[in-house]
């Protein structure tokens, strides 16, 4: 998953959380990066229409900013649940954030043929707890 | 969220070696699966060269697998067995509708893993960590297997091309 993407996944969740624009201290904590770095993307994803800005409230995903912004989110849930379905990782969440920006949509695709996730995802995705709310939980890790 | 693509960690690199083996799992089992689910009347057309294509796909699946797991195996962790990921793709299995749909498949297979080795290599060269594992062998193993993917691209696109 490129930068651009985890971004608007970033800015879809961030405005599920806020219940509005997505602020930019909301992106840089859940992004890990700086105030500036997040101000200078929002700025790139602004010029290719993918984002609107209002000073002072923040950014929101326009139509094709948030269809975008869904696939990057099945991409993310995919590489979730394989984590902790298949290789039975406990620490899916941290892993998965940790291997998005080397794992390509079509190697996705791919483990996606040996998974069970539900027809309505990505909106069963728990901002909150970075996790798919109905992802069962194998007892225990094995592949560690 | 770690924006940066590269690999940091033995930690993650074995991750990323292992979702390399379900890849090559996956391709070994889809490539069996596709043989037996086609009607007989299919069966009787899928000639000779895409069989084969199919055959030496699964073994070399088999064989890039057996090196990502000695990989694996230096960085102490363990894999998924095939029998597992075999299961899996069981339980979730829909069969293409005809020979090419087969062929469509198996190109995606190729391209995929194509991808991930790329990405993976990529990901390899921009980090400055010191790995459990002797860099210079572990970049020679996924060089010479992404080369095989390509090879193998290109072996389905040659034979998508001739049915055409």
């Amino acid at each position: 998953m490129n930068t651009a993407d985890q971004y608007l996944k970033a800015i879809y969740l961030a405005q599920r959380i806020e219940d509005g624009p997505a602020s930019t201290g909301t992106l840089a904590d859940l992004l890990e990066v700086s105030p500036a770095s997040v101000n200078e993307m929002i700025g790139k994803l602004e010029e290719r229409e993918l984002v609107d800005h209002e000073k002072y409230k923040g950014a929101s995903l326009t139509d094709e900013g948030l269809e975008r912004a869904h696939n990057a989110l099945q991409t993310y849930c995919i590489i979730e649940r394989f984590l902790a379905n298949v290789l039975e990782v406990e620490e899916f969440r941290d892993e998965a954030r940790a291997l998005e920006s080397v794992i390509d949509d079509t190697v996705a695709e791919r483990l996606d043929t040996i998974i069970d996730r539900p027809a309505q995802c990505p909106d069963c995705f728990d901002a909150e707890q970075d996790c798919c709310e109905l992802l069962e939980l194998e007892a225990s890790g094995r592949a560690d | 969220m770690s924006l940066g693509q590269r690999v940091s960690s033995d930690h993650q690199l074995t991750r990323l070696l292992q979702i390399g083996v379900v890849l090559e799992e996956l391709v070994e089992s889809r490539a069996a699966h596709h043989i037996e689910s086609l009607p007989p009347e299919e069966r009787a057309e899928f000639d000779e060269e895409v069989e084969e294509l199919l055959a030496e796909a699964a073994t070399e699946s088999a064989e890039h697998r057996e090196r990502l797991e000695a990989l694996i195996d230096d960085l102490e962790a363990e894999t998924v067995g095939y029998e597992e990921i075999n299961a899996l793709v069981d339980a979730q299995y829909g069969p293409p509708e005809d020979t090419d749909g087969v062929l469509y498949d198996q190109l995606a297979n190729e391209e995929t893993a194509y991808k991930f080795y790329d990405d993976l290599i990529e990901a390899i060269e921009a980090s400055e960590s010191e790995f459990a594992v002797d860099r210079e062998r572990l970049l020679e193993t996924l060089y010479s297997i992404r080369e095989e993917e390509k090879e193998g691209v290109e072996e389905v696109t040659e034979v998508m091309e001739q049915r055409a």
